[in-house]
């Protein structure tokens, strides 16, 4: 097939780009959510343990 | 334990993938035959390299667990596969997105790479129902090393059959003969590669300290619910 002209072409790059960036950033939100989570549950533990 | 070198890995992956990205779209020139379009290749070939060497090194750490029986290196096994699983289906859809721009098709059926990419990757989904479907933690650690193993070993075997397949309609960036790709094309692909590799390091780093963290949180809190059962539960 011949090249695709550019701003035919340019949305498959885009988009090529846009999905990997997207999976990186979920699961970097989903890394962030757990995180959080973890601080959380380890202040009211340590605010237990100050209560003791 | 191990977010050591966590921070400065990360900035590291940073500033390589904003490199990455300005030598693909100010450096690197159009590909004669392509086009644009050849863009995609500096994110979908790094990524597939990436993925495959993932589900090998999860093979490796897997024998490392089994050598040693520490329950450690099954982690970062089931990490590694677990990255290159995401990893895989950014190499599927963006591959597909290529294929739709240069063949005029989004899957093509006939394609060694293609298709032999999609068995490596359905046979590393089996990984995931099998891991959880053992309740004890000792047999599930030891089951999954031996799939991994067995899966991490067909990865290069499936790499050499594609190569000595016939039908060559998908580009070839690696070989004896130093490739096709003349030198701002290999500079940018390589410093792609190192940006993807330095991005799968940071993020199986990033989830096993979340994972190390969270099993300690467990640890302790049984502890103390040993401790003051009313007060935990």
């Amino acid at each position: 097939m011949p090249a695709l002209p550019l701003d035919e072409a340019g949305k498959y790059v885009a988009g090529a780009y846009v999905v990997f960036f997207t999976l990186i950033v979920v699961y970097v939100a989903i890394m962030g959510a757990k995180i959080a989570r973890i601080d959380r549950q380890l202040t009211e533990l340590n605010e237990l343990v100050e209560d003791e | 334990m191990y977010s050591k070198g966590l921070k400065p890995l990360a900035i590291a992956t940073v500033l390589t993938t904003a490199g990455a990205l300005a030598l693909v779209f100010f450096y690197a020139p159009l590909d004669a035959d392509q086009g644009f379009v050849q863009k995609i290749f500096y994110v979908h070939v790094p990524m597939a390299i990436v993925a495959l060497g993932g589900f090998v090194a999860g093979g490796i750490m897997a024998i490392k667990h089994l050598r040693s029986g520490d329950p450690s290196w099954d982690l970062r096994s089931y990490v590694a596969i677990h990255q290159s699983i995401i990893l895989g289906v950014g190499v599927l859809i963006t591959g597909s997105i290529w294929a739709r721009a240069s063949w005029g098709h989004w899957w093509v059926w006939d394609e060694p790479v293609l298709v032999s990419f999609l068995v490596v990757f359905l046979l590393y989904c089996v990984y995931y129902p099998l891991r959880f479907s053992i309740e004890d933690p000792d047999r599930q650690a030891r089951y999954s090393s031996v799939f991994a193993i067995t899966a991490g070993a067909f990865v290069p075997l499936n790499f050499v059959a594609v190569r000595l397949a016939e039908a060559y309609t998908h580009p070839r960036v690696l070989s004896q003969t130093g490739g096709s790709l003349p030198g701002e094309m290999r500079l940018t692909f390589l410093v792609s590669l190192l940006a993807m590799g330095l991005l799968f390091v940071t993020l199986w780093k990033l989830e096993l300290t979340s994972k190390h963290a969270s099993a300690q949180l467990r640890r302790l809190k049984r502890r103390l619910a040993d401790r003051r059962p009313a007060a935990v539960a």
